[in-house]
């Protein structure tokens, strides 16, 4: 009967913690700046000018349509050299976090856009009318009528995508960047725990998740949604 | 009733409008004079709420010219916002800000559009809120205001950017009957007050009541452009009388 070795997870709680640090970091900047670059596409696809809505629009479409890891592996690859070239930072610069937090949030924001696009969609006409008619610019008129009523109504659903975003940093992985999971399994492989760091890790991103769905259920009934 | 001047405050001159091949409207003039109440009525699907938004530009027009307050609203060079910023509209489904509370919602374009600073757009819109009777539901929000009541909101909100003219697009169309006279009060003190109004309703009651003129439309059409006493004792056309008589005797 296979048994969990507690006093190897005891003894590596401050490496995992700095794992945890690593996944927390890209998590939360990927959602911030992914947020606020969908924000800006979400607005470039209702624009009055046809080559912003076609930027876009292929940008969004590009980026879902490629598998994240390979927007990760890809960024890994280029990111480095062109940081280094502008930068001039010398070749042994570790940007593996740099470049994973960059992968993540232009992937994100392709996400992010088309969810506040739909929140965007879900505001009736009369209320852009009536912003309108009172006076207001474009610009005014969503940034104070209708992008408020789209995030509160797309609230559930952007926590949900930072939910999926928080697991997806897992993935990290394959470009060797020490998160939450790459640290429990380097620890497992040299102390040959490495059932228990896993299942240890993946018991972290559940409860972590858990929590989350719970309050999306939360604030769907008190926004009533 | 301020008796309205010879000044012209909206001027429509041959306004044609088509969706495709649809001809929304044809050939529409009309002029409103400063202080003069115009009711514009007709059967559905006649233009009549396309007609009057075409009027602050919300409804862009192919053909023909429209004058607001001296602005050309059909000029491309027209800064409309800042036109619109002093012509009221009432919407028939209210349209106030779901996600902002009462006062907020009369505070909001005053302090974005005009620049007032916060006390004083506040001041104003505790002042209009009381006009219209709604002092003690500033701080509610729409969703908890009765239809009557979000439509009388709606109207302060108009009201607090000192507007030239109002324009009404069937105000009391979504409401419940016991609640239309509420909102027909107000819009019967504004009119006694010399607000210049177009009117788009079917409240005959009211046109009747403040009314100097009555429009009558169909298929984007103005048939008759008649003194309110004409039209109702005396329409020129069949299709207008047809249309009297459907609808008075209710």
């Amino acid at each position: 009967m296979f048994s969990i070795d507690w006093s190897i997870i005891q003894q590596s709680l401050p490496l995992l913690g700095q794992g945890a640090l690593v996944t927390l970091k890209i998590t939360v900047t990927a959602i911030a700046l992914g947020m606020v670059i969908g924000t800006l596409l979400a607005v470039a696809r209702v624009s009055v000018y046809a080559p912003m809505r076609w930027l876009s629009a292929s940008y969004v479409n590009c980026f879902r349509s490629i598998p994240l890891v390979m927007v990760l592996l890809w960024f890994y690859l280029i990111v480095p050299h062109f940081l280094s070239s502008f930068f001039n930072l010398s070749p042994q610069t570790d940007v593996r976090l740099v470049s994973a937090i960059v992968a993540f949030t232009a992937f994100e924001a392709a996400y992010y856009a088309e969810i506040i696009r739909a929140g965007m969609r879900s505001v009736s006409s009369g209320q852009y009318s009536a912003a309108l008619a009172l006076g207001m610019t474009k610009s005014q008129t969503l940034t104070y009528v209708i992008l408020p009523q789209a995030f509160r109504v797309m609230t559930p659903l952007l926590l949900t995508q930072g939910m999926i975003l928080f697991q997806d940093t897992a993935l990290v992985y394959i470009i060797g960047l020490a998160d939450f999971f790459r640290t429990a399994s380097n620890i497992g492989k040299t102390t040959g725990n490495e059932i228990d760091m896993v299942l240890f890790a993946g018991a972290g991103y559940f409860v972590v998740c858990f929590c989350v769905s719970v309050t999306v259920t939360m604030v769907k009934k008190r926004l009533k949604l | 009733m301020i008796n309205p001047t010879d000044e012209a405050m909206i001027i429509m001159e041959n306004v044609s409008k088509w969706y495709g091949d649809f001809n929304v409207l044809s050939h529409c003039s009309t002029r409103i004079h400063k202080g003069e109440v115009v009711v514009v009525c007709g059967p559905s699907g006649s233009g009549k709420s396309t007609l009057i938004k075409t009027v602050n530009g919300l409804e862009p027009v192919q053909d023909g010219k429209i004058i607001v307050n001296g602005t050309e609203v059909t000029s491309k060079k027209t800064n409309l916002a800042r036109l619109r910023s002093h012509v009221g509209m009432v919407f028939q489904h209210f349209e106030l800000f779901p996600h902002l509370s009462i006062i907020h919602n009369l505070v909001l374009a005053q302090e974005k559009v005009l620049k007032r600073n916060r006390e004083e757009a506040m001041e104003k819109g505790l002042m209009l809120l009381k006009r219209v009777g709604l002092e003690p539901q500033t701080d509610k929000y729409p969703s908890q205001l009765s239809g009557g009541q979000q439509q009388r909101v709606a109207i302060a909100r108009a009201l607090c950017m000192d507007p030239v003219a109002m324009l009404f697009d069937e105000p009391t169309s979504a409401l419940d009957p016991e609640m239309i006279n509420e909102v027909l009060d107000v819009m019967v003190e504004l009119a006694y007050e010399g607000m210049t109004m177009m009117v788009v309703t079917h409240e005959m009651g009211f046109a009747r009541k403040v009314a100097n003129r009555v429009l009558f439309m169909e298929t984007g059409v103005i048939l008759e452009d008649s003194p309110k006493d004409k039209f109702f004792d005396n329409p020129a056309t069949q299709r207008a009388k047809d249309f009297l008589a459907n609808i008075i005797p209710h």
